[in-house]
């Protein structure tokens, strides 16, 4: 299985193996917390040289999700780069793969906290974006619902293995981080127990999309 | 040659103590560059080490710093400073002593920059740590002499590496200054002279008089000792028995766990409260002086204690040694029974405590070799670059750096003396730039090259460089807490790595108690007590000794016996069903044996090929294994075996143990292993790509960092060239791999293998079914086993 089906304020989605969310009806693919530029930042601040690859790497991971859905619009969560600056320390190269990859389709970046300006990269910068009943933003408000939002890096771990992961319920859904260099928060921490409902499933990343009931 | 000075020969007459020997030569080749002094455990070997320093120092005229102490134990610091006072005052000289660790307050430490005393007691960290200020150079100014206590011990890690670095930049700093090493018995004295001394200097070496023959045996129990694990508990009422007739006891353990575990269950037996303690590395501070000082005072009767106190600790009237479980090394042995017996010309008096019937075995091999002096010991390669990455960000603290004189000094460190200056280069571009094909840092590099010398861009990053200073990479750990009861009571700590392998239910042992896993609470692995169940898993933590090759050798011989006569029975016993339900291992045939248990079918390959061979076999055959769809989920491997456990059974050897096509896999293999990403975590925070995560202040929100593999899997795919995948491949092929074992292995067995079916886990295989250190397998089988335990979880929830 390579995605988990699950419906959304009556919309049929689907919860990708690799960290994207996908939504047929609208040709709309979802990411979130790309942390694009996260290497170039920490070195930046006089902290230690990480390997600089990660968003090349990011960027081909969603050339590749992008290949395979077809996705005529993307959204990303927010946090797509790693703080104001990283946008415009981007790599050449790095810069023309990401152009490549808007070209000929909708781009919406949502605001994050580590990005809440907009970025001279093109497409459009929105606080958050709704549509036919869905809501796209960042950081998940308690009480709303068809919402879509990212921010936690959730992750949750099944025979001894842990995994970034989706946190679905009947209200929102919870995207895990899909840039390379993330941490993740475990599913049981009391800030993801306190968002989810009951029924909450937790759906992993990796080679295949492993739905279980949430860890609490 | 220096003279005594009078006040000092006086002080030794009023005492009736003469000088020995080697005592004497040491202050006759004061003057020599380096001095290698080979000594047993209480034969005045530090006293040897300062005598010329006491002597130089005694009219009072030398201003700043004489001399550098440095010792690999803290503890050991504080216990030299006691015994050099009472000569010093004792004599009246004008001498003034100071000790600094980690454990030092600041204001001390403070004033030792502004003012240095005449001698300072110190580890290599700590040395370090001086070397990385500003001010570094006048805080030496004046260093006559260093002394490296218990060199021995630290040309076997990293610690040693680093130091000799370290004195390269003194040696710069002060360029006559002389070395002296103290050490225990060692196989290869000229060996270890060549890593003390500047190269290309002399290095003398002074054998002292070992003293009289070991009086060392085994200790007969009436219970016999388990069939596996290790702890010792069956032997608790005779230890208490030679604790009560003898005077003073250490009874080693070779793991800090295993002796917390050991020292709990024999106070639950110690009915006249004999006095009796507990040391090891990870009790505070506080605990650990007050056993010391209790020792000292003769308050204590006994001290369980592990390798903290293999270190030449001056404990006194210690009359016996008792290591228990197998001592995996006859050079340690020996070194461990040195302990008893301080006064000089007296047999030191051991014990073997065997503490399962495999160590029986261990034991008996290792007292043979022990008794014809058969010490082990393998040759350790070249320095390795990580450390001298942290050497080259460590100096750029200091000040600014300039690279041909860097390398011209790093060169006369012993362990670097081979290194070529691209080698060198390598480690200097990877601290400047990060070292990457892709040159993103050029805008922010950490050193800077500013009027020809290499500086930080970004003074500020020199806390940072400090705060991750030093070898020694602490295993993250967890904390253990008992559920529901008020926060719940804690039960110890558990390696973080051992934590992510657990599933709810399985069980487990810590602090002498079976628990079950219950799950993972903001950092802390939550468990519930289950009495009277066999552990699934048993957690042992610290270091993992390797049994040599030569004690191997011994074992592998001694099964070819027709009856064990030496052994106890109950362990002829054990071996003589071994052969008689499969069979004993023989060294020119390779045993497999291949059984179903614990729902899970398994295969015991006993290749004694040391624990790190055993441990690539491990790999190298899992990964065979699955290439052929036999589903292995993981190994664990000891010095003598391999035990790979699996959803299906293996019927036929034949291709998997194809040596030609696991020597193929062998290179592809050892890019994704779980091991070599152990590994280059390991250099990675020496070298300073990745910063020590420290205890307690270990983010536990979504911005924990990542982990290391990540940037292992990413520099493989972007930048195989890289030096820290190079350091990574030199780190391992150092022994962690140990592929020569296995090659000498098949050469030994021509292809002659023995795949036997049992219907149960043989005699010799249930040992292995409790070893730690189990290391998962990523394939198809891991995949199929997480699909099915989703569905199970699903379906329980009534979703599925």
């Amino acid at each position: 299985m390579t995605s988990h089906a699950f419906t959304l304020a009556d919309q049929p989605l689907l919860a990708l193996a690799s960290g994207a969310l996908y939504w047929p009806a609208q040709g709309l693919l979802c990411v979130s917390d790309l942390h694009l530029g996260k290497s170039e930042r920490l070195a930046r601040r006089g902290g230690t040289l990480l390997p600089p690859y990660e968003t090349r790497e990011t960027l081909t991971r969603l050339d590749g999700v992008l290949a395979a859905t077809g996705a005529r619009h993307v959204v990303c969560l927010g946090d797509s780069f790693d703080d104001g600056a990283a946008g415009g320390g981007l790599e050449e190269d790095d810069r023309l793969r990401l152009s490549a990859l808007m070209a000929g389709r909708k781009w919406t970046w949502i605001a994050g906290n580590h990005d809440p300006a907009p970025l001279a990269l093109g497409g459009t910068h929105r606080a958050e974006f709704a549509t036919a009943g869905l809501t796209f933003r960042h950081i998940a408000v308690p009480g709303e619902t068809g919402e879509v939002s990212g921010h936690f890096h959730p992750k949750a771990t099944v025979a001894g293995r842990s995994r970034p992961c989706f946190l679905i319920d009947a209200a929102r859904v919870i995207l895990p981080a899909f840039g390379c260099y993330t941490g993740g928060l475990r599913a049981t921490d009391p800030a993801l127990a306190a968002l989810m409902g009951p029924q909450a499933l937790a759906v992993l990343t990796g080679p295949r999309a492993l739905a279980i009931p949430m860890p609490r | 040659m220096v003279a005594l000075p009078p006040a000092l020969s006086c002080w030794f007459a009023a005492k009736g103590w003469s000088l020995h020997p080697h005592q004497l030569a040491m202050l006759a080749r004061a003057g020599d560059p380096a001095t290698l002094l080979i000594a047993p455990t209480g034969g005045g070997k530090t006293l040897a080490g300062f005598l010329p320093t006491l002597a130089e120092l005694a009219d009072g005229r030398h201003r700043g710093l004489h001399t550098l102490y440095i010792s690999p134990l803290k503890a050991l610091t504080a216990d030299i400073r006691r015994n050099l006072r009472a000569p010093v005052e004792g004599a009246g000289l004008p001498i003034r002593i100071g000790d600094r660790t980690g454990d030092t307050p600041y204001t001390q430490r403070r004033r030792q920059r502004a003012d240095p005393p005449h001698i300072l007691l110190t580890t290599p960290e700590s040395l370090a740590l001086l070397l990385s200020y500003e001010d570094a150079p006048r805080i030496f100014a004046g260093l006559q002499r260093v002394i490296v206590d218990e060199v021995h011990a630290l040309a076997e890690s990293k610690r040693g590496d680093q130091l000799m670095l370290c004195l390269s930049r003194l040696q710069a700093l002060c360029p006559g200054l002389r070395r002296v090493g103290l050490s225990a018995t060692v196989e290869d004295p000229p060996a270890l002279a060549r890593f003390l001394a500047r190269n290309p200097d002399p290095c003398g070496i002074l054998l002292a008089d070992p003293g009289p023959e070991p009086d060392i045996a085994m200790l007969e129990t009436d219970a016999p000792p388990p069939w596996s694990g290790g702890g010792g508990r069956h032997a608790i009422p005779a230890i208490l028995a030679e604790v009560r007739r003898h005077r003073t006891t250490l009874i080693f353990h070779n793991t800090r766990a295993q002796a917390e575990i050991f020292f709990h269950a024999l106070w639950m037996e110690n009915e006249e409260a004999l006095p009796i303690g507990i040391h090891h590395g990870s009790l505070a501070r506080e605990q650990r002086e007050r056993v010391e000082q209790a020792m000292a005072a003769g308050a204590l009767r006994a001290v369980v204690c592990t390798g903290s106190l293999d270190l030449g600790i001056d404990w006194g009237d210690v009359d016996l040694v008792i290591q228990v479980g197998a001592p995996k090394n006859v050079k340690r042995l020996v070194q461990r029974i040195g302990r008893a017996n301080h006064r000089y010309n007296a047999p030191s008096k051991a014990l073997l405590v065997p503490a399962n019937r495999f160590e029986v075995v261990e034991c008996r091999a290792a007292l043979e070799a022990a008794r014809e002096h058969d010490l082990d010991g393998t040759p350790r390669g070249p320095g390795p670059r990580d450390v001298l990455c942290q050497h080259i960000l460590l100096l750029a603290c200091a000040g600014p750096v300039d690279a041909d004189a860097l390398y011209a000094e790093v060169i006369s460190a012993g362990p670097y003396a081979g290194l070529s200056r691209p080698g060198f280069d390598a480690c200097l571009e990877f601290a400047a730039t990060g070292g990457y094909a892709l040159r993103a840092y050029d805008r922010w590099q950490r050193l800077m090259r500013r009027g020809g010398l290499w500086q930080l861009r970004d003074p500020r990053a020199a806390q940072v460089i400090r705060m991750n200073l030093g070898t020694i990479i602490d295993t993250e750990t967890l904390k253990v807490r008992l559920k529901n009861r008020g926060g719940g009571t804690p039960l110890g700590e558990v390696e973080e790595y051992f934590a992510s392998t657990l599933t709810p239910g399985d069980t487990f042992l810590i602090g002498g108690q079976v628990v079950r896993y219950d799950g993972l609470r903001e950092m802390t692995v939550e468990v519930t007590r289950q009495p009277g169940r066999d552990p699934k898993i048993a957690v042992f933590g610290g270091t993992k000794f390797a049994t040599s090759t030569l004690l191997t050798q011994r074992i592998m011989r001694m099964f070819q016996q027709p009856s064990w006569p030496d052994l106890p029975a109950h362990t002829a016993a054990w071996l003589a069903l071994q052969r008689k339900v499969s069979r004993l291992p023989e060294p020119d045939r390779l045993l497999v044996e291949s059984f179903p248990c614990e729902g899970r079918e398994h295969l015991c390959i006993y290749g004694f090929a040391g624990r790190n061979g055993q441990q690539t076999l491990g790999l190298l055959l899992t990964k065979r294994m699955e290439d052929e769809g036999l589903h292995p989920l993981g190994f664990v491997a000891t010095d003598y075996a391999t035990l790979i456990w699996g959803l299906d059974p293996v019927t036929d050897p034949g291709p998997l143990f194809d040596p030609s096509r696991l020597r193929d896999g062998l290179e592809g293999w050892l890019r994704g292993n779980a091991v070599m990403k152990r590994t280059f975590r390991n250099s990675a925070i020496i070298a300073g790509l990745i910063e020590r995560t420290h205890p307690g202040r270990r983010k536990t929100g979504r911005q924990a960092t990542f982990s290391s593999d990540v940037l292992y899997d990413t520099l493989l795919k972007y930048d195989p060239d890289h030096l820290m995948l190079q350091i990574t491949r030199e780190e391992a092929l150092r022994g962690l791999v140990d592929f020569g074992r296995i090659e000498e292995m098949f050469a030994r067995v021509q292809g002659r293998i023995d795949l036997l079916r049992l219907p149960r886990l043989s005699p010799l295989a249930a040992p292995m079914m409790l070893e730690m250190g189990r290391v998962p397998v990523e394939g198809a089988g891991r995949d199929r086993l997480m699909a099915e335990t989703a569905d199970r979880l699903m379906r329980e929830a009534g979703l599925g």
